[in-house]
């Protein structure tokens, strides 16, 4: 009987410990302890180039998290990048003349979008569409265009 | 009288071609046979089902067998691999700058591929064939047969249990595997490569998803602990009730559920994170 007691107890630790393990790997190693999902308002937002923007990349406001990227699609009529972001719901004075950037974290770092506020009184809403944007910059034709210029002004 | 001879030799010829045909043939039917019987015995285990209800301290010595007892091996490897993770990873990382992103290679390797297979590996080492021992040891004693004389059903009475068991334990050693592995990346990484404590946690709480990353690696430990116990059941209920035959099935139970794991990995890999 003691046998089976001591079995009980050992096998209640071995689950609880297991238990523990899971939850730490929940909260502290993955994405749940810090983000609520599916939590917050939609807004949408077309780029002409979306560069290498991923799912799930950060949505910033001064530097700060507000959001993420939740969907990223091709709108086959006017050959944009529609991006669906999604904001978190504390943060809901987002005037509707926001700029939507899509910028990258260091020089080989992951893209994000950028929001900078503009001066409307109105915020966005669930479903809104941000229509001033700027792409992806693409490094490559950032560099076409300096050797370009540089070009022109030694041919002068 | 020369047309015998010509039938005779042609005959001979044929059988010369065709008796290395019928060994293939021979080999495959056994072993389709072989697959067939161990699809058998799992309809037999999962029919018990309803009686590990019944009778819950069979299950929980079982989950006491598989479980507790890796619980050590687990946990120390589980350290080692983590802690060797971060020494291999922040040298490549730090040849690009990107020492920050450590604790993401650790955590993400750990709780994806690492941690649920090579805990299948220790427990298809340490728990199936001490399974597949104990089971043919139990045919070869006849002790299976003596059980079916008093009308117990052996399989229902001793296979499912063990199955049971096999199958709750995993998923959860795997769970323990990766945050111990976690932490013994965290040890090295942090605190004697000197990477930003900071740094570490939060880049790899934004990479790492719930959802896609650490349940995906729980249900492969389910996937791989149904494979490991069904594999060292088989062979051990199997077995040539011999010591040699006990002997072989041990080691064939672990030689299969070890191939079978890493087969299945990359099936599952392919489908879980494939696209």
């Amino acid at each position: 009987m003691a046998k089976q007691r001591s079995i009980e107890v050992l096998v209640g630790a071995f689950m609880a410990a297991a238990l523990v393990a899971l939850f730490f790997l929940a909260m502290k190693v993955s994405n749940l302890g810090t983000s609520p999902a599916a939590d917050g308002y939609r807004v949408t937002a077309r780029f002409a180039n979306a560069g290498s923007l991923k799912v799930r990349a950060p949505v910033s406001m001064a530097g700060v998290r507000v959001g993420r990227v939740e969907a990223i699609r091709f709108d086959k009529k006017t050959y944009e990048a529609v991006v669906t972001m999604r904001i978190e719901n504390g943060v809901d004075t987002i005037p509707e003349d926001t700029f939507a950037n899509i910028f990258t974290a260091g020089l080989l770092g992951e893209q994000y979008v950028g929001l900078e506020p503009g001066g409307s009184e109105d915020f966005v809403r669930d479903g809104d569409e941000l229509t001033q944007t700027q792409s992806a910059l693409i490094l490559e034709q950032m560099i076409g265009q300096f050797l370009f210029s540089k070009a022109e002004e030694g041919g002068k | 009288m020369a047309f015998k001879a010509l039938r005779r030799g042609a005959r001979a010829v044929a059988n010369a071609v065709l008796d290395p045909v019928a060994e293939l043939g021979r080999s495959g039917l056994k072993a389709l046979a072989g697959l067939g019987r161990a699809h058998l015995l799992l309809l037999h285990i999962l029919a018990g089902s309803a009686e590990v209800l019944w009778r819950p301290r069979l299950l929980l010595a079982q989950v006491f067998n598989v479980g507790v007892l890796s619980v050590l091996i687990v946990a120390v490897s589980g350290l080692f691999v983590g802690m060797v993770l971060a020494l291999q990873g922040f040298y490549v990382l730090s040849q690009f700058g990107a020492e920050e992103s450590l604790g993401v290679m650790v955590a993400a390797s750990l709780v994806r591929e690492l941690g649920p297979v090579v805990t299948a590996l220790l427990v298809a080492g340490r728990a199936g064939s001490a399974l597949t021992a104990e089971i043919g040891l139990m045919k070869a004693t006849e002790q299976l047969a003596g059980l079916e004389m008093m009308a117990v059903d052996p399989v229902r009475r001793i296979l499912t249990p063990r199955f049971y068991g096999g199958l709750i334990a995993m998923p959860l050693l795997v769970a323990l595997f990766s945050a111990v592995g976690v932490l013994g990346g965290y040890f090295v990484g942090v605190g004697l490569l000197g990477v930003d404590d900071g740094a570490f946690w939060s880049q790899m709480q934004s990479k790492v998803d719930f959802r896609e990353d650490v349940v995906n690696g729980v249900i492969k430990g389910l996937v791989f602990g149904v494979v490991v116990t069904w594999i060292a059941l088989f062979q051990g209920h199997d077995s040539t009730p011999t010591s040699a035959g006990v002997s072989r099935a041990t080691t064939r139970a672990v030689v299969h559920a070890a191939l079978a794991v890493l087969a299945l990995d990359f099936v599952l890999t392919a489908l879980m994170f494939g696209n």
